[in-house]
């Protein structure tokens, strides 16, 4: 991070950003650009840890009662924490930072994987594994994929990509990461009291999460902040579109990543508040006693619970899903829109059908508020309802493969560049459409029934979010990491980062689909060694353990790299990828206040290869060659 | 460059910057206070016995209050009114107005609350006085960040009229809209919780 804190200090000859120090500029800043680092750097270190949390579980799930190797775990975070730390010179610098940062995490995680109230023996209590299972889905979810995806792209490029200074309002979008830090903070301490964090699954099901531990608490009281957070985020995102696209830039002219952004800010703007006052209730069955969840005449370990009852259980799952399922589309949608700027870019084409793209994404987030219920099929809520969002729900699907097929036709007859970014953006078409397709099963009633709960589920949707959307933003850092840091990132490291990670991701997830089907439940601390059924299939805990733990040396790598290219990657220009749209436009990097002077937009964002022209793209603010 | 239409409207959109920020997230807090609308309906209509409001709830101090955020949302308009006429004097008569009957509506509120405990009622005690106490409950929450926001907009940060009027009385309209909000919340909550 040196490199961006002297060609700052480069760029603010030209800018108007007054002289401040290290704290003002890089922690309590309110520019755009360092606050989406902020939020970057944060969610890629929650991604990580979340991602531990796995791991461990994985140890469990491949040798039930067998002690567990917590040095195995502790010891590569720990490297790359002294390894980061040492390579800052003991200059106060964000390496520095992030070294200390990945030295206490290695502490966190040696304390999650030793003590008598966790590993009693070496040995992992079933609910100790609760506790990993419901925080690594909340910290990935909450904490890992929507800020690096909303909060850090988002932040950083589309006030770039429209033209705009900054974004509206700059001490909300500050207010915004604070809150987010203050809620992943919550969540990290509530590893910590009595009883662990929460153990009810990242769903939160009532009554079990109402009766759980104070982690429970914590966890509420934590997500209150996090939708704090995407609510200040979400409102920011979209006056900003709407109000600060610059002169001639029509909505028909915007990036498709912007388009994505506006999408998911209304499904986060909306979809949100309907958690915050579910959490809200259930805040109030924990701490005021009263029972919005809790059913009359509820029995607890033989003891009858002493409340008003008349609650309904059955209201959880349905604030719950009426904000989970749009946030599916919230995780897919920028995802989607990063992989539509990089395949335009490097098969040098216009997206194909941009118009049905745009109208397939709006659609697609209306539908969204309309099929939560099809997580709901065995609650019994009758043919009529079910009917309805087995409806619904394969409407929804055709938006999506319009999505999708316009982005592979988009590729027909391209001269593709199979740059790192590229090959996890081509990666991303077919592990989402395997993620995608296996959804449908799950969207009608009768083979949910059989499916509901299993490891066919957890393989869905890790298809959709971890293939998916984490190969589509590992594929926008790789393609923007020049525009924030003026380096490239190294080739070589990247192609071996990808190859390894496309293999191994694929040997966690495919033998989901094999047990799921077999009928191995999701959520057994044991994998599923005691019941007869799973006998068949219990080898593939083997496999898939083994390939989660293989993924995660092939993200060192990706570590290794980022840190390295930071000093010592080849230098790039403004616009290394020879790209279209306006953020390559501008000094790299962006001066404070982005532009040297306000652009005029007279083209679509895509024109690439038009005939006639001296190069190959023509970007959006370039007059000259317009015809 | 700096962030344009913090003052003037932006002429496609007919808007500035932050009245768009305020109506998207006031519809927010329509999805917020929808949510717990729908679960006071979905756990009334699934009761076996639901009291009727005016049985346990006092209607003349809910009417008092009523009566008290309605006259509260026309002096916060006539607040804006003056300032768009330039009457710095009156605006501050008028927010002051506001902020007052703001803490009125309060103090009956800590009435009403007071009596109920008095008589034994929690919100733990049965799902209607749970739904009672939290949705007034978050509307009291409501109405609390109204007056730290009129407060400010009468004290310090009224100082921003002598530097820059247009964008104060932006400000005041913004916060004017969030509390009729809070004024049209409570005309939702004063009839279902209290009347039916």
């Amino acid at each position: 991070m040196e490199q961006v804190a002297t060609s700052h200090a480069h760029a603010d000859v030209h800018g108007n950003h007054e002289e401040s120090g290290f704290w003002r500029r890089y922690i309590f800043s309110v520019d755009h650009k360092v606050i989406g680092v902020q939020y970057g750097l944060t969610a890629l270190l929650f991604l990580f840890f979340g991602f531990t949390l796995m791991t461990i579980m994985r140890w469990q799930l491949a040798h039930p009662g067998e002690p567990i190797p917590a040095l195995f775990f502790v010891v590569p975070i720990a490297a790359i924490g002294i390894l980061v730390f040492f390579a800052s010179g003991f200059k106060p610098s964000i390496n520095m930072l992030l070294g200390a940062l990945f030295i206490g995490m290695a502490g966190i995680v040696y304390y999650l994987t030793s003590g008598d109230e966790r590993f009693p023996g070496g040995i992992m209590l079933p609910e100790f594994y609760n506790q990993l299972g419901a925080m690594h889905g909340t910290i990935m979810i909450f904490l890992g994929v929507v800020p690096l995806a909303v909060g850090a792209f988002g932040n950083f490029v589309v006030p770039l990509q429209i033209g705009a200074p900054d974004m509206a309002f700059p001490k909300l979008n500050a207010a915004s990461y604070w809150s987010y830090f203050l809620g992943g903070t919550t969540m990290l301490v509530s590893f910590f009291v009595p009883g662990g964090a929460a153990n009810s699954g990242w769903t939160s099901y009532a009554p079990l999460s109402v009766i759980a531990t104070t982690g429970q608490t914590m966890w509420l009281i934590g997500m209150i902040f996090l939708i704090t957070s995407s609510l200040l985020g979400s409102v920011n995102f979209i006056t900003t579109i709407v109000q600060l696209r610059a002169p001639g830039l029509t909505f028909m002219r915007l990036p498709f990543f912007v388009w994505a952004q506006l999408v998911t800010s209304f499904l986060l703007l909306l979809a949100f508040p309907p958690l915050e006052a579910a959490g809200i209730l259930q805040l109030m069955d924990r701490v005021a006693g009263t029972s919005f969840f809790l059913p009359s005449g509820l029995v607890v370990s033989g003891q009858p619970l002493q409340n008003a009852g008349g609650g309904s259980p059955i209201l959880w799952q349905h604030l719950f899903w009426f904000l989970a399922h749009p946030e599916v589309y919230v995780l897919i949608l920028p995802a989607m829109g990063i992989v539509g700027e990089i395949i335009a870019n490097n098969t040098r084409k216009p997206l194909w059908g941009y118009k049905s793209l745009v109208y397939a994404t709006v659609f697609l987030g209306f539908m969204s508020f309309i099929v939560w219920a099809h997580h709901m099929f065995l609650t019994g809520m009758g043919t009529t309802i079910s009917t309805f969002f087995q409806t619904t729900t394969m409407i929804i699907s055709i938006p999506s493969v319009i999505i999708l097929t316009a982005l592979v036709l988009s590729l027909y007859g391209g001269s593709i560049r199979f740059t790192v970014p590229m090959l996890f953006a081509l990666a991303f078409l077919p592990m989402f459409g395997i993620g995608g397709l296996t959804g449908l099963p799950l969207g009608l009633a009768p083979p949910d029934i059989h499916l509901h709960d299993t490891y066919y589920v957890i393989g869905h949707f890790h298809y959709v979010v971890a293939p998916g959307t984490l190969f589509a933003l590992f594929a926008g850092i790789y393609y923007w990491y020049p525009k924030i840091v003026g380096r490239t990132m190294n080739t070589t490291l990247g192609k071996i980062h990808f190859w390894g990670s496309f293999v191994a991701i694929n040997f966690v997830f495919m033998p989901m689909f094999i047990q799921g089907l077999a009928g191995v439940s999701r959520r057994l601390y044991d994998g599923g060694q005691q019941y007869a059924h799973a006998q068949g299939v219990l080898y593939l805990n083997n496999v898939m353990s083994i390939a989660a733990w293989a993924l995660g040396a092939f993200q060192i790598v990706f570590i290794i790299n980022f840190f390295w290219s930071l000093k010592r990657g080849k230098v790039a220009d403004t616009n290394p990828w020879q790209a279209t749209t306006l953020e390559w436009q501008t000094p790299t990097p962006p001066p404070h206040g982005n532009f040297l002077k306000e652009p005029v937009v007279v083209r679509g964002p895509y024109d690439y290869s038009l005939p006639g022209h001296a190069t190959d793209f023509i970007p959006q603010n370039d007059s000259d060659h317009s015809r | 460059m700096e962030i344009p239409y913090t003052i003037q409207a932006r002429p496609d959109t007919g808007l500035f910057n932050a009245k768009l920020g305020i109506w998207l997230f006031l519809a927010s807090e329509v999805m917020l206070f929808g949510a717990l609308f729908s679960t006071y309906i979905l756990l009334r209509t699934g009761a076996e016995t639901w009291p009727r409001g005016w049985e346990e709830l006092n209607i003349p101090l809910a009417t008092l209050n009523t009566a008290i955020l309605i006259t509260s949302s026309v002096t916060m308009v006539m607040s804006w009114a003056s300032l768009m006429m330039k009457d710095f004097k009156k605006y501050r008569r008028y927010m002051a107005s506001t902020i007052l009957l703001a803490f009125g509506f309060l103090v009956v509120k800590g009435f009403e609350y007071g009596h109920k405990f008095e008589l034994g009622h929690f919100p733990s005690t049965s799902n209607f006085f749970a739904i009672y106490f939290t949705l007034t409950g978050l509307h009291g929450l409501h109405v609390i960040g109204g007056i730290v926001v009129n407060s400010y907009l009468l004290g310090p940060g009224s100082k921003m009229w002598a530097t820059q009027p247009g964008r104060f009385t932006n400000r005041v309209e913004i916060a004017g809209l969030y509390w009729h909000f809070v004024d049209l919340v409570w005309i939702f909550l004063f009839p279902s919780l209290y009347l039916l």
